[in-house]
């Protein structure tokens, strides 16, 4: 189609597709966030643990609880390490009775899946790799659950936030959707057969039955700017193996009165021990732009943190960022600098997420 | 796209245009396609000295940042304020948005760098990769 590519994780992606198909990070981002914007979002891993003992599984490496899960719904969580720091972050789906399924990062497939399949031995139940199987299009927007439901028999009206269902999709039976996504947005993530003649001709339908919404096709600039200003996570930068639970400020995620998980034995320490450092909103006052690994600077000039992701925001329209400060500049307000080619720029701290999508009337 | 046969280009991407002893900066439409939607220019303030080569400011789109190199050596009397309020001037029109003008130390020293015509064939050569 035209797209600026780029190798990402081992994968070749769009970053922004052509003026002439509506692109551009900016014309995505904006079509997401007043439209629909769809992603090809295949590089993502997926795991299934199914069998008499899968939530045990589940429940055993990821923190959140699964057990509040009904058929149907999804939840975001993590996978921990034994110090409490991140192996990846991941969207639990629970598909049937005894059957889950873990969507986890493009980078960390692998990993991902030795960690399951090593940490889950002791319980009956299968771990299956089915990343290679699927290809994965997310549809995002306000307008995305329209365009969707014109290439599918499901009622996805009765579809809320974060469940699922299955289907037909464009002549293909039982397809799997979530209504899920990175994007601070509504919309659907929908799981069809990854052979190449099945994806493109899904992926082209959805751009005609999107017309009349002005769906644009998006690569992973805006997908990154989307992300970041609903201050959703990326893996390697606001969370990682160096950084726990508390730090990272997903505690709600994080249900330490679950028996057990692993990691969870340190992150109770951590927290009886005190949280250093925080994970902090920064909207730049003076003229720059901090990117990731900026440095985060005190009112003196003095090194405190780090910028894990930087950009300028297209639909706030302004320059933002996350970083790691300690917690006594943590406080909404506080005033620090962010260094941008050798110069302290001004900045403050501000409340997350950045956006947050409109409440829509019933 | 055909160039401006009125200026001269350097293999980094910038064009300048000499006046008398005057010669003003900007960048080529390839740059800013490539750039995608610039967001930011950062230019130094008049009287600053630019040399030949060596960089002079930075542009940033929304995913990355760029050095701008100065195609010669001299002293900035004039900056495009426009382009702090309205930096996506330049992608609308990379060969109108000029970004500094200089008194040229030496007004030839722009002769060496490409014509309108062989900037055109770098670029098919460089897009062609």
């Amino acid at each position: 189609m035209g797209a600026k590519m780029v190798e990402f994780n081992g994968w070749d992606m769009p970053v922004e597709y052509p003026a002439s198909l509506g692109g551009g990070i900016i014309s995505e981002h904006m079509a997401v966030r007043t439209g629909v914007g769809i992603f090809d979002v295949s590089h993502m891993g997926d795991i299934r643990l199914a069998g008499k003992q899968a939530l045990a599984a589940v429940q055993h490496i990821s923190m959140n609880d699964a057990s509040r899960l009904a058929v149907g719904q999804a939840q975001y969580s993590a996978l921990l390490y034994p110090q409490g720091t991140f192996v990846d972050d991941v969207i639990v789906h629970r598909l049937a009775e005894d059957e889950y399924l873990l969507v986890i990062n493009a980078g960390t497939r692998e990993k991902d899946f030795s960690w399951v399949h090593d940490n889950t031995g002791q319980f009956d139940c299968a771990v299956e790799n089915l990343s290679d199987d699927y290809t994965q299009i997310a549809i995002q927007g306000p307008k995305g659950v329209n365009l969707l439901q014109k290439l599918t028999d499901a009622d996805l009206s009765s579809v809320k936030f974060y469940w699922v269902t299955r289907g037909q999709v464009c002549g293909l039976n039982n397809i799997l959707m979530g209504r899920t996504g990175y994007t601070a947005e509504d919309g659907f993530e929908i799981y069809v057969p990854a052979d190449e003649a099945t994806s493109a001709r899904v992926w082209n339908e959805i751009l005609v039955a999107g017309k009349e919404f002005g769906v644009v096709p998006c690569g992973l600039g805006a997908r990154n700017t989307l992300r970041l200003e609903g201050k959703l996570p990326l893996y390697g930068h606001e969370i990682s193996d160096t950084i726990n639970v508390w730090e990272a400020g997903l505690d709600r995620f994080c249900r330490v009165e679950k028996a057990e998980f692993v990691g969870r034995g340190a992150l109770e320490k951590a927290k009886a021990a005190g949280v250093k450092r925080t994970l902090v909103g920064l909207e730049m006052v003076e003229r720059g732009i901090a990117r990731d690994d900026y440095k985060v600077l005190d009112d003196s000039g003095r090194e405190i943190g780090c910028v894990t992701s930087g950009s300028p925001a297209p639909f706030l329209k302004k320059n933002i960022a996350l970083a790691y400060v300690p917690v006594e500049f943590a406080a909404v307000g506080s005033a620090v600098k962010v260094e941008v080619r050798g110069q302290g720029v001004g900045a403050v701290v501000v409340p997350t997420p950045f956006y947050k999508r409109p409440k829509k009337s019933a | 796209m055909a160039y401006p046969a009125d200026r001269k280009y350097t293999k980094e991407h910038e064009w300048i245009q000499v006046n008398g002893t005057t010669g003003t900066i900007g960048i080529t439409d390839y740059a800013q396609q490539s750039l995608g939607d610039i967001v930011f220019v950062e230019t130094p303030k008049v009287g600053a000295e630019l040399t030949a080569g060596k960089t002079f400011g930075t542009v940033e789109s929304v995913k990355a940042v760029s050095d701008l190199f100065a195609p010669a050596s001299g002293t900035v009397t004039e900056v495009n304020d426009d382009l702090a309020a309205s930096p996506e001037k330049v992608n609308k029109d990379a060969h109108g948005s000029w970004m500094v003008k200089i008194t040229l130390k030496n007004p030839s020293e722009p002769d060496r760098l490409l014509s309108a015509a062989d900037y055109e064939k770098f670029v098919a050569e460089e897009a062609g990769h």
